[in-house]
């Protein structure tokens, strides 16, 4: 394996190397620490073998010509944990109840200590969520990454983008102001205008044929229950996959001769 | 073959029996083995514990579809309060005990035979109109001077009897039963109207009732009754 270069720093603060002969008997504190810290993965790995995954997820293989673009799908699973962590403690403050809702977010965004900048991550967020998923479906079509044998992998994808998509649509209504409000009730009847089966759908997410006392909470459980468990279940079989069929080369990236190896391990 | 002994190579076997197939310890008449026997079992043990908590959960979650909704007469005033020649708004409970969220205006007048051609009977001698647009839900208002009920939303605008002038509305207004009790008038539950004010179960916006829509949106299970004809 090639040695990685020396930093560029001044020779008086380059770590000396051991002089052969010294240091060997005496064990300073470092040496102690170091050493529990490797005792305690070791144990872990001798009973788990998770090492084994955890290199065969992280050291892959992968193609010449990857560039930022591969990155967006990271970055939209960002944008999925940071949801998933504020969200977690905005509903330490959130009550669903059609009367106290509104006053609940009231008291996270003007009283609560970094209420407003924790609510506003979570409500920026989801856009900034929304917009790299986009990006990064565009970018695996584009680079035609959906080819095979990656076409389970899009499937699954597709999965992710609706279920993206119902946390946008279940999550507008949470703040309970006459926007949220008007905006659940329209975006419910376009559900409700698909033929047969709409009326009855409608009725299923209001709980009943007008918007009841329930229907807040409804969408509150689907919102934070529901679709994140099925989002990390999916994500957990997307990334599966990703590691199991690796990355393309982009497009314009064309196939060499034999005698050169095209790829290179690089950490991802 | 002397029942009972081992054929040269067992896996050949199609005898039905597991004695005929040389199992060790085959009972007599025996066809199922035991292996197979726990594999059904415990798959179908699996099943049914899995049916006991989701199929209950799950009835649970849709059961909302299915419960007819209960309904009550609201009292909105006396006959002397409206008019035949203009609306008078209502605010009336739709949801009761979720505060602002469970109310709607009604736009209320007296029938007026010169332009009321639907027919009459015990239900429509008041006409409440539905603030609620069939396009997608909005509220409209009603406007005096143009005597339009005009939608904010989408710009849905329709007649002075709640018909459809112009806009992505599909149907009338809704409409509510109204009685007249003494000299109080009452509002009931909701009905939807096709464009020849033909009454049908109440339906959601966006759901059209003339020519096929009625059979593409059908009536729902979970909309209150309509009152019973004296």
């Amino acid at each position: 394996m090639p040695k990685l270069p020396a930093p560029p720093l001044p020779a008086a603060l380059q770590p000396k190397p051991k002089r052969p002969g010294t240091g060997n008997g005496k064990v300073g504190p470092l040496d102690q620490a170091a050493e529990a810290g490797i005792t305690v993965v070791d144990w872990i790995d001798e009973r788990t073998s998770l090492s084994g995954g955890l290199r065969w997820m992280m050291f892959r293989k992968v193609p010449k010509g990857t560039n930022w673009f591969y990155t967006l799908g990271s970055a939209a699973m960002f944008a999925f944990l940071s949801q998933a962590v504020t969200g977690v403690f905005l509903a330490m403050f959130y009550d669903p109840s059609p009367t106290r809702a509104y006053e609940s977010i009231r008291y996270i965004t003007n009283e609560a200590f970094l209420g407003e900048f924790v609510r506003g991550m979570h409500k920026w967020g989801s856009t900034v969520m929304v917009i790299l998923v986009f990006l990064h479906m565009g970018r695996t079509f584009f680079f035609g990454a959906y080819k095979y044998p990656r076409e389970l992998n899009w499937v699954i994808g597709v999965v992710l983008l609706i279920l993206t998509m119902t946390m946008s649509f279940t999550g507008y209504l949470l703040p309970f102001d006459q926007r949220s409000y008007w905006a659940t009730i329209v975006g419910v009847n376009i559900n409700g205008t698909g033929p047969l089966i709409g009326p009855y759908l409608s009725d299923f997410l209001r709980a009943g044929p007008e918007f009841g006392a329930t229907t807040l909470s409804r969408f509150y459980a689907i919102h934070m229950l529901l679709v994140p468990g099925l989002i990390a279940a999916m994500l957990g079989a997307h990334l599966y996959l990703v590691a199991k069929l690796g990355t393309t080369a982009p497009p314009w990236i064309k196939a060499e001769a034999e005698a050169e190896p095209t790829l290179t391990e690089t950490e991802v | 073959m002397v029942p009972g002994a081992v054929p040269a190579d067992k896996h050949q076997q199609k005898s039905p029996y597991t004695a005929g197939r040389g199992m060790p310890g085959a009972f007599e008449g025996e066809t199922v083995t035991r292996r197979r026997l726990m594999t059904g079992g415990v798959h179908g043990l699996g099943i049914a514990a899995t049916a006991a908590f989701a199929l209950p959960a799950l009835g649970f979650a849709l059961g909302p579809v299915f419960e007819r909704t209960k309904f009550a007469w609201q009292p909105i005033g006396s006959l002397a309060d409206f008019n035949e020649e203009t609306y008078v708004p209502r605010v009336i409970t739709i949801v009761a005990g979720i505060g602002e969220a469970g109310k709607s205006t009604a736009y209320v007048r007296l029938r007026n035979p010169a332009i009321d051609t639907e027919p009459e009977d015990e239900f429509n001698k008041v006409i409440a109109i539905s603030t609620r647009c069939n396009h997608l839900g909005c509220p409209v208002r009603f406007t005096q001077a143009a005597g339009k009920f005009i939608c904010p939303c989408h710009g849905g605008v329709y007649d002075f009897r709640g018909l459809r002038e112009g806009g992505p509305p599909v149907r009338p207004l809704d409409r509510f039963y109204t009685r007249i009790v003494g000299r109080q008038v009452q509002i009931g539950p909701r009905y939807s109207v096709n464009s020849q004010l033909r009454r049908f179960s109440p339906r959601d916006p966006g759901e059209p009732l003339d020519g096929i829509g009625q059979y593409l949106y059908p009536a729902r299970f979970s909309t209150p009754k309509a009152p019973p004809k004296n």
